[in-house]
């Protein structure tokens, strides 16, 4: 260990300004303008069942989980909570991996577990996509309070369409909500291939897309969370195997 | 165990089984690096993982015939997402062109082949 001069502070202000530039990168991402026709089909789902207008809103406040929400919207009013708790946790898996990866880019030294603790609930697909490529340009001071407003600005674009949703109520004719949702792979399809740029990264999403449907036809369960595993762990030796050869040569 | 909506009310039914079997992984994300940095071998791996787990959302919404895309065939989603690909390719990868182009594709192909 050596001894570095104390970390700077940033004021309230600075804070506040970073926390603008989060929700600026916010919306001008792609994920902002998915996320609200996802939610538009959601919200409306929500009054169709009997959910309320606050509760709709708390959800996705509380959850910030796309997959874990529908499946309490259209389970919840009819099936046994500890069926739809089961459900929920096994459609959530990937948080851990994807916390785990982004949190030891917000740490710095001094930096406290409860600092951690609002840029760990932000944490969903959208916002880790855009945050993983927007981070590393960014000095280290700066990345909690950016990521916070890259999250506030993401949900908001979620609450808005869960509400616009929820007021309009109207019955999409179902080939439109089920395209609606077609948003979410097509965002994460491009905006992975856009930043991808080490053969880790773009090796394991290659990877990803052909080990799922391997395991899926297997039908063992649990299908994303082998497929991370194998799919991750045969680029992460890959790339291990290729710096051993790096540093080999003379 | 048989407990329904019912008998604890929607808020509390949110929090226990919407709000913590989802955030429990989030938390696990969090206990497992404490004291790991960002080099550190071990999250070099997890964030291979998270790529490849990524991926698998992607694969299981374009390929899965069950859940809320059920209603769109296999095959339209499968032409659509290739279609929006290609439209990123050619706009220098523009992420709004290809997502927009892929929905496009998406939308006039449920259209045409849903029975």
């Amino acid at each position: 260990m050596t001894t570095q001069p104390p970390e700077p502070k940033l004021t309230w202000r600075a804070y506040g300004s970073i926390v603008l530039d989060g929700v600026g990168g916010a919306v001008r991402s792609v994920f902002f303008y998915v996320l609200i026709g996802n939610y538009l089909g959601m919200g409306a789902l929500a009054h169709e069942v009997g959910f309320s207008f606050w509760w709709m809103l708390l959800s996705t406040l509380m959850v910030w989980a796309a997959p874990a929400q529908v499946i309490l919207i259209s389970t919840l009013n009819t099936a046994k909570l500890v069926e739809v708790a089961l459900a929920v946790t096994l459609s959530s898996v990937r948080f851990l991996p994807m916390v785990a990866a982004l949190l030891p880019m917000l740490r710095r030294r001094g930096t406290k577990q409860r600092e951690l603790l609002l840029p760990m609930h932000l944490t969903a697909v959208s916002v880790w996509v855009e945050g993983m490529r927007l981070l590393p340009q960014m000095p280290p001071e700066r990345r909690i309070a950016f990521y916070n407003g890259l999250g506030i600005g993401l949900i908001s674009g979620a609450i808005i369409g869960g509400a616009v949703g929820f007021v309009l109520a109207a019955r999409l004719p179902p080939f439109l909500g089920a395209a609606l949702l077609f948003f979410t792979p097509m965002a994460i399809l491009m905006s992975s291939a856009r930043n991808a740029r080490t053969l880790i990264d773009g090796l394991s999403f290659a990877l990803g897309l052909v080990v799922w449907p391997i395991i899926a036809a297997q039908k063992i369960g649990l299908d994303l969370m082998w497929t991370g595993l194998i799919a991750g762990t045969i680029a992460y030796a890959v790339h291990r195997f290729r710096e051993a050869r790096i540093k080999a040569e003379p | 165990m048989s407990a329904t909506i019912a008998d604890i009310g929607p808020i509390l039914a949110l929090i226990l089984v919407g709000f913590l079997p989802n955030e429990v992984w989030r938390l696990f994300g969090l206990m497992l690096v404490h004291g790991l940095d960002e080099k550190s071998q071990i999250i070099i791996w997890v964030r291979a993982v998270a790529t490849a787990m990524l991926a698998g959302v992607l694969a299981q919404l374009v390929l899965s015939t069950t859940g809320a895309l059920a209603g769109i065939p296999v095959s339209v989603r499968i032409g659509a997402a290739c279609l929006g690909f290609v439209a990123f390719l050619i706009a220098r990868k523009s992420v709004f062109v290809g997502v927009l182009t892929g929905e496009v594709a998406v939308m006039a192909g449920a259209y045409v082949f849903t029975p």
